[in-house]
């Protein structure tokens, strides 16, 4: 009973972050110096239309009226028509988010892959030379920006090593060779069984995200050193070792079994905190997903794409911390 | 803990035994009985520090702080040439005893454009945490002194805020106004708030009703005199040590938006927007875009070394 109040709490607190993040949103958009009038239908137009645009826009209205017309069009998923693409907002988040979420997710699988096991082994060897390699590594990722990672990497694994294929999400013969089902590149090419889109798809995709599961890994890694230290110094670990049980029994069913739910948590923080990184990552690599978007329409002042695009980051960010509150609340029973 | 600690004695036993040689400065700060308030104060801090200079990378960032806020400062004065001169028969030099770390596309010195380009870095973190310390210190400790409805409408506020990721509200916002620095700074602190306000809201609401503050009421001090002169001394720790584990981060959104055309513009020698304009040669000249990424990286590391150091020395629960 406890536990779904605390759930409850958690959900009704959702509507009003949401809100304050659309009205964040809509407010970004309205104090920018760029005419939204003229930026529809150029510098040229006679008086009379840009009187006729400004009127149907509802940009006469006082701000709250056009903050209720802006939540009113939200509410049918329409943000607007970007001036840069010619299509709706919403359609090209449709086509560019699944990029952006195939990199994140496989930055992820590789951050928690290696990061976990990292942080643990730095815990168990706690101050010993292979705990302060770890801890090197680990902070090289928190204080090196992700950029030039990035560009280092492009030099080095594809301009002198010729190992990666190199910027972009596939080769060009390969392009719209599958048809788009779902926008993960590598899902549609499994599903229309085209083996070598695959191999290149898994070969465009690996490097982007390993770059991206650096930071990721550097995070998760620290986390689970401190909650393993945390834990290995519980009565319990020294009950369990009293009793004779092997060293991999008391690490791994003792100890990690207790932290296991909170590193749940810390990724799924961490994974939409990769949403972050991918914009500058995906800018690098010419990676067509939502962060590239966001970028070149911020050089082109192409202001309804920038905010859709913001919004959408914003609430699937809000999503995935929402998550992580719940599934802490949800599977640790000491929660109450 | 023991007054002696790790102080680092030295072979002579007359060093080690306080007995055996003159009263110096230090037996005056290590004493066990200090006979005033600022003797004991002034102890205090010296064993900190003590404790501080024992942990080499720590000390390994504040010396390379030093000696970036020190080459920041003189940079003018000595920086080898102007570090907007262009010299286009000397493009994208190579490192050289003439220009030591190569020159850009246009023939700049880079050498001087790093040094430069560190006035540029620091003076966006001292500006971003000039202004958000504060910030966060006034939402978090009026959240949690007063309670209700204040508090719960500033946290509403702040959960917003922190249901964006930082560099794409950054980003936004400065879309929205003009890229530059100054706007950089500005959206850097509209994102950089909120953790503030967390955790001084923590520390008040841990300090709200202990005795002390009980005790200052009854002597009717105002709630502002509270606030003010018994709250915000005791958050100032944890507020430090969180200054300086941000400061990366500070670092790096700037650059950040720097390298994504958001933030300083050339021919302004910040970093990230030298690395950007720079990024076309990484193949054929990668030094151009990489020297500056390591000045990032330094710093960047060098303020991460200290702020973990600081927190195990002031903040050893956090460990």
């Amino acid at each position: 009973m406890k536990r779904l109040k605390a759930l409850a709490a958690t959900a009704a607190s959702v509507p009003i972050t949401l809100f304050g993040l659309v009205l964040v949103t809509f407010l970004i958009g309205r104090v920018m110096p760029i005419d939204p009038v003229l930026a529809i239908v150029g510098d040229r137009a006679p008086a009379d239309v840009v009187a006729a645009v400004r009127l149907e826009l509802g940009l006469d209205e006082p701000l709250y009226v056009q903050f209720w017309i802006y939540l009113g069009k939200l509410a049918i998923g329409d943000l607007g028509r970007s001036v840069m693409t010619s299509h709706t907002v919403w359609e090209d988040i449709k086509r560019f988010f699944p990029a952006t979420m195939e990199l994140a997710t496989v930055a992820i699988l590789f951050a928690s892959c290696i990061g976990v096991p990292l942080g643990v082994l730095a815990a168990v060897r706690q101050g010993t030379k292979v705990d302060h390699t770890i801890r090197v590594v680990c902070l090289a990722g928190h204080s090196l920006p992700i950029f030039v990672l990035a560009l280092l990497s492009l030099l080095v694994f594809y301009a002198t090593l010729h190992w990666a294929p190199g910027p972009g999400r596939q080769d060009i013969m390969f392009d719209e060779q599958v048809p788009a089902v779902t926008n993960f590149l590598t899902v549609d090419a499994l599903l229309a069984r085209d083996w070598d889109v695959l191999r290149d798809a898994v070969a465009h995709l690996i490097q982007p995200a390993a770059v991206l599961a650096y930071f990721a890994m550097a995070f998760i890694a620290r986390m689970t050193r401190a909650f393993m230290l945390d834990a290995l110094a519980g009565e319990y670990v020294i009950t369990a070792r009293a009793k004779g049980l092997s060293a991999a029994r008391v690490i791994w069913k003792h100890a990690f079994g207790n932290i296991a739910v909170r590193l749940i948590t810390i990724m799924a923080l961490t994974y939409a905190g990769l949403l972050e990184g991918a914009v500058v990552t995906e800018t690098v690599f010419s990676w067509p997903g939502l962060g590239q978007y966001l970028t070149v329409s911020l050089l082109n002042a192409d202001m309804n794409a920038v905010l859709g695009a913001t919004l959408v980051v914003g609430v699937t960010y809000l999503a995935f911390n929402m998550l992580a509150d719940l599934l802490y609340k949800l599977l640790d029973p000491r929660v109450s | 803990m023991s007054a002696t600690s790790p102080t680092g004695a030295g072979a002579d036993p007359s060093l080690r035994d306080p007995s055996l040689r003159d009263p110096s400065w230090r037996d005056w700060l290590l004493s066990d009985t200090p006979a005033s308030r600022s003797q004991a104060a002034w102890g205090a801090r010296y064993r900190l520090w003590c404790d501080f200079r024992a942990n080499t990378l720590a000390m390994g960032g504040l010396i390379v702080i030093v000696l970036m806020v020190s080459a920041a400062l003189i940079a003018p004065l000595v920086v080898p040439y102007d570090p907007a001169m262009q010299d286009l028969t000397n493009r994208l030099a190579r490192p050289s005893a003439l220009h030591w770390f190569g020159t850009d596309e246009l023939g700049r010195d880079l050498f001087s454009r790093i040094l430069m380009g560190g006035r540029v870095t620091l003076g966006m973190v001292v500006a971003v945490v000039v202004l958000v310390a504060p910030l966060g210190l006034a939402v978090g400790c009026i959240a949690g002194y007063y309670g209700g409805v204040a508090d719960r409408v500033l946290m509403r506020v702040t959960d917003v805020f922190l249901a964006f990721p930082r560099l794409i509200l950054a980003l936004a916002f400065v879309a929205a106004i003009k890229p530059g620095i100054t706007s950089a700074i500005f959206a850097i602190v509209l994102t950089a708030w909120p953790p503030y306000a967390r955790l001084a809201r923590a520390e008040t609401l841990s300090l709200r009703n202990t005795d002390f503050i009980a005790a200052v009421r009854l002597t009717g001090a105002s709630s502002a005199r509270i606030v003010l002169r018994h709250i915000v001394p005791l958050c100032l720790g944890s507020l430090v040590v969180r200054v300086t584990l941000d400061m990366s981060s500070i670092i790096l959104t700037a650059a950040s938006l720097g390298f994504l055309g958001m933030g300083a513009q050339p021919p302004s020698p910040e970093w990230g927007a030298m690395i950007a304009t720079a990024r076309r040669f990484i193949l054929d000249q990668w030094w151009v875009p990489t020297i500056p990424g390591i000045a990032i990286f330094l710093v960047s590391l060098a303020f991460n070394l200290l702020g973990d150091g600081l927190r195990d020395v002031l903040d050893p629960k956090q460990r």
